[in-house]
């Protein structure tokens, strides 16, 4: 057991760090100091950087793309893009349908879906919920029937409604979960689709959050027409992908380097802000709750370095991936509520997204521009991903066998 | 980074978890408490001959095994498992940590002794006003002679030693002017008034009446860095033991609860009782990650702050699984029956022990977040 980094670690984190200094696109950085949204092209601008440089997938296997990085290597890698301040990749293609393709994927569908999900070139939006079916997924109700087409190929004609679709107003590609035997055992009747966004009869309504935000969406699909090669696994074997999925994405959903830098933001900005007649981070109350959070900052980082440690040595994430997604997020969650207390009244003014160069309303410090949006946003983290509650059942069943 | 015990670890393990499963049950060990000297001599000398663990973070020089924290952590976890009585803690991770930091003659004249369990090691530096500030000292070492009371002696009753800490100049509070000392247990002048804690373990108000102390018995004149990064090694093991205890806690009151049958089916068939059991567990988790991550900065400029970190993270832990625990088993587990409340008494006996959960936070605070 051992803390330290090797002389070969300290060397890849300096490479690390010379590489975001010199090819990071600095412009990100001013829309973040801004306080601006992100939109698609700002995060394909470093994606695209990271591919040109092989880096784009660490966590792949090296024959599909990946880095073939430590587990070190990778928290390194995590950390300094953190401290970095680079925007986050999307986690829809490298993080989630990705694995999924290599893992279950026929030789076909890796060859054409791979490289597009490595380069950008395809944008991915994940059609899991429902309207009637959020924390039971299982029990989702989209119909794919098969039939055999005018020109002899087998497809499959998909009807029915996914909701909280997060990014599928620009999605080139989605992955869906479809029912394909209405007579099988909920689990058991399921399938997981590829489908091309563009195809007739999807329709992309937008859904507005809190924060006034557009992440995600309504997705009607109307006699959607899929071609049966678009099927990853096998039929009605869809669930064992969803599961994996599910628990590749609550590895990364701890985002425990985020957090690191979020904490140090906060503090700084509790420096900065005055509390009667001294710095807010002096206020014992306000300097406590930092406190506790930084300590249980570090229990989440510890107990995912030891997840990793075991990962690395032959064991996939498994159920105790949900412990790091209740953890992470409730921290997460935290860390907005902390922003906006410390923002105080400059909490209330609303700013849209401005235009570029233009800041003709602002008020406040820049640094609560955004922390009320923000914190009506991050609530999503604990229902999103299968909601900290069904993480606790996860839990429960397979780890503690209840 | 590297999370993985060596083989040697492993070893030590699964060599003291194996003579406690057989050695010390329940049963035995509450023949030991109500007995009323609050250890067992036997197995201090099976720790020392039998298994010969009480050299293992020891070096090689000093007929050690050539190891350090993270034995005394793995050591540590199995005898909160067992809820083990013997002085370890003090007698090895302080006694004998305070004496490789020191070198010298004295380590080398000392610990031998320890490593065969001859020599016992009791730690005195609380004091009844000073709660948990090591630096709160109204015990002084003035001319030559000691004068002063410790509070909550931990196995004073039955040590060869004293590890004492005195003022020596300076106000009741300052960082300077503090002493460690290590002298004789039957010295001239100690009086002790010896009673049982309420986890079954001996400790004593010691009292210091004019106890003539040489040179030879100073460890250290300007001490208090010293016997703050004794007390963080301890801190550390005492999470580690804290770990043991509430893994058993844990274990105990889950196989209860798939059990115990009320409205027709076992009580970890109710959601209520599942995700409670899944609180604990994270928590259990939680604190095996703080009690890891502060062990192994124990040797680097973070000490004291990860220390902290872990205990107020232990601490809390300790509080949550244990009241859980008692609740999850209902009436039972506030009886003297079941080995449960035995186990929630220890870990609550750890939430104060080196600091508080508040403590803890506040020293974390004052070394990192500076406004």
């Amino acid at each position: 057991m051992d803390l330290n980094f090797s002389a070969e670690d300290v060397a890849f984190r300096e490479e690390v760090r010379a590489f975001i200094r010199d090819h990071y696109p600095a412009y990100l950085h001013d829309k973040i100091d801004e306080g601006e949204e992100m939109e698609k092209q700002d995060f394909l601008a470093w994606h695209k950087v990271l591919h040109a440089k092989g880096w784009i997938a660490p966590a792949w296997p090296v024959e599909y793309g990946g880095t073939g990085w430590t587990a070190t290597q990778r928290y390194i890698w995590s950390e300094e893009t953190a401290r970095a301040d680079c925007v986050r990749l999307m986690p829809f293609g490298l993080s989630m349908v990705g694995p999924v393709i290599y893992t279950f994927g026929t030789p076909e569908q890796k060859a054409k879906f791979l490289p597009r999900i490595l380069s950008g070139e395809d944008w991915w939006c994940q059609g899991y919920s429902e309207p009637g079916s959020g924390s039971d997924l299982a029990s989702l109700r989209t119909r794919a029937e098969r039939f055999t087409g005018e020109d002899g190929k087998e497809y499959y004609r998909v009807n029915g409604q996914k909701t909280w679709t997060t990014m599928a107003q620009h999605a080139d590609w989605g992955f869906f979960l479809v029912r394909t035997d209405p007579a099988a055992k909920m689990q058991e009747g399921i399938s997981f689709l590829l489908i091309d966004m563009k195809t007739p009869g999807i329709t992309v309504r937008p859904i507005i959050t809190l924060g006034g935000e557009h992440e995600v969406n309504e997705v009607w699909l109307e006699d959607v027409i899929v071609p049966v090669e678009n099927r990853v696994f096998h039929e009605n074997k869809g669930w064992t992908c969803a599961k994996f999925l599910l628990a590749h994405e609550r590895t990364g959903i701890a985002g425990v380097a985020a957090s690191k830098r979020n904490v140090e933001r906060i503090k700084q900005v509790a420096r900065n802000t005055a509390d009667g007649g001294d710095a807010l981070l002096a206020n014992p109350f306000f300097k406590r709750k930092i406190a506790e959070l930084e300590v249980d900052l570090a229990a989440l980082e510890y107990t995912e370095l030891r997840t990793l440690a075991g990962e690395s040595s032959g064991k996939g994430p498994g159920p105790e991936s949900s412990l790091l997604k209740i953890k992470g997020t409730e921290i997460q969650q935290r860390l907005t509520e902390l922003a906006l207390e410390a923002a105080g009244t400059y909490g209330a003014p609303y700013f849209r997204s401005m235009g570029e160069g233009d800041n003709s309303f602002a008020v406040g410090p820049d640094s609560a521009r955004r922390v009320a949006p923000v914190y009506f946003n991050m609530r999503k983290t604990s229902i999103y991903g299968g909601s900290n509650e069904i993480q606790r059942n996860i839990i429960a069943k397979m780890v503690l066998g209840l | 980074m590297d999370f993985n015990f060596t083989e040697e670890q492993t070893m030590l393990r699964d060599m003291l978890s194996r003579y406690l499963a057989d050695t010390y049950d329940f049963d035995t060990r509450q023949k030991v408490v109500r007995e009323g000297k609050g250890w067992n001599p036997a197995v201090w000398k099976a720790f020392a001959e039998e298994l010969g663990i009480l050299g293992a973070s020891f070096s090689e020089a000093h007929g050690g095994l050539g190891g350090g924290a993270i034995e005394n952590m793995v050591l540590m976890e199995e005898m909160g498992r067992a809820i083990v009585l013997e002085p370890y803690l003090s007698t090895v991770v302080i006694g004998g940590g305070a004496l490789k930091h020191v070198g010298g003659a004295v380590a080398d004249a000392v610990i031998p002794g320890i490593i065969a369990g001859t020599t016992r090691i009791a730690f005195a530096a609380y004091e009844p006003q000073g709660r948990f500030y090591l630096n709160d000292l109204t015990t002084t070492l003035k001319g030559g002679m000691l004068n002063g009371q410790k509070a909550v002696v931990e196995s004073a009753a039955h040590a060869t030693h004293l590890l004492v800490t005195a003022r020596t100049g300076g106000a009741q509070r300052d960082a300077g002017g503090i002493a460690l000392l290590l002298i004789p247990a039957d010295a001239p002048g100690i009086t002790r008034r010896d009673y049982l804690t309420v986890h079954g373990t001996s400790a004593s108000e010691v009292y210091f009446e004019n106890v003539a102390v040489g040179a030879e018995h100073v460890l250290r004149a300007d001490a208090l860095p010293l016997i703050e990064q004794i007390v963080d090694e301890a801190t550390a093991a005492v999470c580690a033991e804290a770990c043991g205890v509430l893994k058993v806690l844990h274990a105990q009151t889950l196989d209860y609860a798939k059990q115990r049958k009320q409205f027709g089916k076992a009580i970890g068939d109710f959601q209520v009782i599942q995700h409670r059991l899944v609180d604990m567990f994270m928590e259990v988790e939680q604190a095996v990650s703080m009690t890891m991550m502060a062990t192994l900065k124990l040797d680097t400029p973070e000490r004291s702050a990860a220390a902290s970190m872990a205990k107020a993270k232990v601490g809390k832990a300790a509080k949550f699984v244990g009241q859980n625990a008692v609740q999850i088993h209902g009436g039972i587990g506030i009886t003297q029956e079941l080995a449960v409340g035995h186990y929630f008494k220890r870990a609550t006996l750890i939430e104060n022990l080196f600091g508080s959960v508040d403590f803890h936070l506040s020293r974390y605070e004052g070394i990192a977040l500076a406004a």
